[in-house]
């Protein structure tokens, strides 16, 4: 019906009695002691392929990849920075691989030294006073805050329904705003970007929970009115949330306690370099005041005696939003990491990248105008703007920097900039890189007045060429249809 | 510092090109009072031989079931991780790839998503499946939302021996909506009590939530009751352990509208509990509602075969307040790892893996039963995991074995209070030999010696 063959999935590959991945050496029979009301009848239609030609068959696959140990991932408000290696091998160490989550306490003090310890060091590198490192994303993170919000605000015996975010905002927000049942406000931004104080001022008032920002902006500018803004939104009785996607622009340079805000998320697979897995998994840490504490979810990891232990007992916790504690394997390489920069290697990192962005950005500003400053911190958005009267839009550039083996920065993001380029290039990029990208785009931007079609039939070098998404919208084929 | 490229000569062109004098003039945008001026309270970077040689310290205070006797089960199972699985996610083209928003540089993603799609499907007997969920537990809290959504009703019914872990993130993910969770008795032999079903359900009830096998690893009949939830409106929503239904009857066979799990037995560490990976599928009428991305295949301008993330109308990027979810990031990697796993495994070693697991808890749950004063809680029948009535405290049982390396299982007075005192909650997985079960079964003989002040 569909016409896909599927020829080159492992399920084309299968051929019957094709198999050598023994589990025993003793045979294993039938159960006999379930009745057969419970039991499957017939095949579960799984593929039947060699050792060999898994191997093979994945290889294959993953040479299709673009990835950031091959060359730049500049997608913005991503921060696809360098993944270490160090950091692999430590999670793989059987003491922490090989630990179940339902050991004894005194089994596990390393792996809870490690839970402790970095959330000390995300709370110094925030100013805040608690962290749980329970949300498995930023997404979930900021479900966290919003539930601790509304713990808060049942605690004092208010009812507030509403969150704001900015025009700016990325989308989880307003999303995990739903998700806690609350109604999402959107503002709009000033003319220079960022929060427009009387705008803010005309949507705050008694019913309002939480304010979400994210800092720097998706602009990859900095709050200049922070500081007021913190205020108006305290005046109004409100909470100040921060979305710390951006977390690579401030560490070790500001902390967004220092800011007044009452929490924010961290998302280590950005900022602390955990691997992003082509989608996953992620890590979003809360980090919060004092008074947002007794609320967090539990367990939580307390020392006593000099020895940690899990904590359940927190009658004012929001519960619990991971099976167990939260992706540990993933915060066990954020440790890692941060046990390699140490506090200098954090200031220098983000420094680095404020460079970085900045530098990227004047090479290209010239084609690729940037509507709110060139000056910015770890990210810029450009546009495409000016390429539209050739008929090529963001898209085309998009797709012809793949020719050209990169991967493209966030494209129509935020919303508020057309044809917006968000570029994010991180300090782990050298700066022959960096003028390699630039070099990329000016070319592109060349292409577009000299030979537009080129980049409307772009990408011509990558395994496969542009694709029909309005059919697979239309009539989505989700899987290979059972024989 | 580690992980850059910059020499001092780089950094001052760069600054010169931007016509500043130093980095920090790049900060400036930052008020004064915001501005750190002190390095963090945290040390001073190490080198790599420094960081291993402290982690691997770290890593030693553990004292990891990896290395002892493990009966641990609870939802997360220790199962031996195949070489190629380890192998082949370790890439980097795996590991340090992005979402693939991009599919023309992204196809090997795609297309592992789609296979794992394909496996969850053939598994579950439902034909959509999504690109993975935090986790079994999340996953399922998300399946009652979309329940809600779907019925535009407010009740759920969950049971009595659902994971008292699912259950707890079950509630703080509903805690902001008006909906409410209902528990349904169990039955003497272990399952859902049929007749209390019966009493709660009504046009108010979103979903009914079967776990099979649940908590007390006993297995359910959900169709028996199938036809009854469907005819009051509700949908029912299945979570299911998916090494189970390599022998077990498949959800979309009993009528399950939403099948969910936790695939970290399919080739994931055990990790302390983290990252762990959820699956979802669910009938083709709901797949409009189902959260998370979803890659379908299609065709690239020249004819050939490709894969692309497919309904993003559904997701928050697009729809913002509006989206079926507010998840982004999921658990990509260790869905890759299932994907792989699965793949590896094949028809034939996946039910022998089922068959094998089953084989050896029977054994093991036989020869327990045989031990002085130890018996079977639950009639029901089990696929690899069963509820020991002690003649003591589960936990003295548990710390005795524990003293010999031994990890006994979980006592259930840690979810279900003092009447559960004396249950234990015993797993077993393809690595558990027989000879460790003679030694097992000595050291609960000597413990139910052993008197409890």
């Amino acid at each position: 019906m569909s016409g896909h063959d599927f020829s080159q999935t492992i399920y084309g590959k299968s051929r019957p009695g094709r198999h050598d991945y023994g589990i025993s050496s003793q045979p294993a029979d039938a159960p006999r002691d379930i009745p057969s009301e419970y039991l499957r009848s017939g095949r579960i239609g799984l593929p039947e392929v060699s050792e060999p030609q898994v191997m093979r068959h994945y290889i294959g696959l993953s040479t299709k990849n673009h990835h950031v140990d091959k060359d730049l991932f500049p997608l913005g408000s991503c921060t696809m920075k360098y993944n270490p290696k160090v950091n692999e091998d430590v999670a793989a160490m059987s003491g922490f691989a090989g630990l179940h989550p339902e050991q004894n306490d005194a089994d596990a003090q390393g792996a809870l030294r490690v839970m402790f310890g970095l959330e000390r060091e995300l709370a110094a590198i925030s100013g805040m006073d608690a962290v749980s490192v329970q949300p498995a994303a930023g997404a979930q993170g900021e479900m966290l805050g919003l539930l601790l919000a509304r713990a808060y605000f049942a605690d004092r015996g208010e009812t507030r329904h509403r969150v704001l975010v900015p025009d700016s905002a990325h989308g989880t927000n307003p999303a995990s705003a739903t998700v806690c049942g609350f109604e999402t406000q959107t503002f709009r931004s000033g003319k220079d970007g960022r929060v427009d104080l009387d705008v803010l001022k005309g949507v705050l008032d008694n019913d309002v929970a939480v304010l979400m920002l994210t800092v720097p902006n998706t602009l990859g500018l900095f709050e200049k009115n922070i500081g007021e803004i913190v205020d108006m939104v305290h005046r109004a009785g409100a909470l100040c949330y921060m979305d710390g996607a951006n977390m690579n622009a401030l560490m070790g340079q500001a902390r967004p306690g220092d800011f007044g805000f009452d929490m924010m998320h961290f998302n280590l697979h950005k900022t602390f370099s955990t691997p992003h897995g082509g989608g996953g998994p992620g890590s979003g840490p809360v980090a919060v005041k004092s008074h947002l504490e007794p609320f967090l979810p539990t367990p939580r990891v307390v020392e006593a005696n000099g020895a940690l232990r899990l904590e359940y007992n927190r009658p004012q916790s929001v519960g619990a939003l991971h099976s167990f504690y939260g992706n540990f394997g993933i915060y066990l390489r954020a440790y890692t990491y941060i046990m390699r920069l140490g506090s200098d290697g954090i200031r220098c990192a983000s420094s680095t990248a404020i460079l970085n962005a900045n530098y990227l950005a004047s090479r290209i500003v010239s084609k690729y105008p940037i509507p709110y400053g060139q000056r910015c911190m770890h990210e810029f958005v450009a546009t495409g703007e000016p390429l539209k009267k050739y008929g090529v839009r963001t898209l085309d550039v998009a797709k012809r920097l793949l020719d050209h083996g990169f991967y493209a920065p966030t494209v129509y993001f935020p919303l508020t900039v057309p044809e917006a380029l968000m570029v994010e290039p991180t300090e782990t990029e050298s700066r022959e890189t960096l003028d390699r990208f630039a070099d990329a785009l000016l070319a592109i931007a060349h292409e577009a007045e000299t030979s537009p079609d080129v980049l409307h039939s772009a990408p011509t070098e990558t395994p496969v060429r542009r694709l029909d998404e309005t059919t697979a919208n239309r009539s989505p084929v989700v899987t290979v249809p059972a024989a | 510092m580690p992980y850059t490229y910059h020499t001092d000569e780089d950094r001052a062109a760069m600054l010169a090109a931007l016509g500043v004098t130093s980095e920090e003039e790049l900060l400036d945008v930052i008020p004064e009072k915001f501005r750190l001026r002190t390095l963090l309270p945290i040390e001073k970077g190490k080198t790599e031989p420094e960081t291993l040689r402290a982690m691997g310290a770290m890593s030693r205070t553990n004292r990891p079931a990896a290395h002892l006797v493990s009966y641990l089960g609870g939802g997360i199972y220790d199962h031996t991780v195949p070489s190629v699985v380890k192998n082949l996610t370790g890439r980097p083209e795996f590991a340090t790839a992005y979402t693939p928003y991009q599919p023309e540089a992204s196809q090997g993603t795609l297309q592992v998503i789609f296979e794992f799609q394909t496996h969850i499907s053939r598994l579950t007997r439902l034909p959509v499946a999504n690109a993975s969920m935090y986790d079994g537990a999340t996953a399922l809290a998300e399946a009652c939302l979309m329940a809600a959504k779907i019925t535009h009703r407010d009740v759920l019914l969950v049971p009595y021996a659902l994971n008292p872990r699912y259950l707890r993130v079950l509630k703080a993910y509903v805690s902001g909506q008006k909906i409410e969770i209902r528990t349904l008795g169990a039955s003497d032999a272990g399952d859902i009590d049929a007749a209390a079903l019966t009493k709660e359900l009504n046009e108010t009830v979103a979903a009914v939530v079967v776990q099979t096998p649940n908590y007390f690893g006993a297995l359910e009949r959900p169709w028996e009751f199938e036809a009854e939830v469907h005819a009051a409106g509700a949908l029912l929503v299945a979570s299911v352990d998916p090494i189970s239904l390599s022998l077990l009857r498949p959800p979309g066979e009993y009528g399950a509208d939403i099948a969910v799990g936790e695939c970290q037995p399919l080739g994931n560490d055990i990790a302390y509990g983290g990252p762990l990976v959820g699956f979802m599928a669910c009938k083709q009428e709901y797949i409009r509602q189902m959260p998370g991305r979803i890659v379908s295949a299609t065709y690239d301008v020249e004819g050939r075969e490709a894969f692309v993330l497919t309904l993003q109308t559904r997701e928050q990027h697009i729809r913002r307040e509006k989206a079926t979810s507010n998840i982004c990031t999921n658990q990509g990697l260790l869905a890759t790892r299932a994907t792989i796993y699965v793949s590896l495994l094949g028809e034939g070693g996946f039910t022998e893996l089922g068959r094998v697991c089953h084989q050896r808890a029977s054994k093991l749950a036989a020869a327990i039963a045989a031990c002085d004063g130890y018996s079977l809680r639950y009639r029901a029948p089990f696929f690899r995991e069963f509820v020991v009535a002690c003649p003591t405290d589960a936990q003295a049982v548990v710390d005795a074995a524990r003293r010999e390396g031994i990890l006994a299982g979980i006592p259930l007075e840690r979810y279900y209070g003092a009447s559960a005192r004396n249950l234990l909650l015993v797993a077993v997985t393809e690595k558990n030999q027989d000879e460790d079960a003679e030694k097992f079964c000595a050291v609960l003989k000597r413990a139910a010696l052993v008197k409890v002040g």
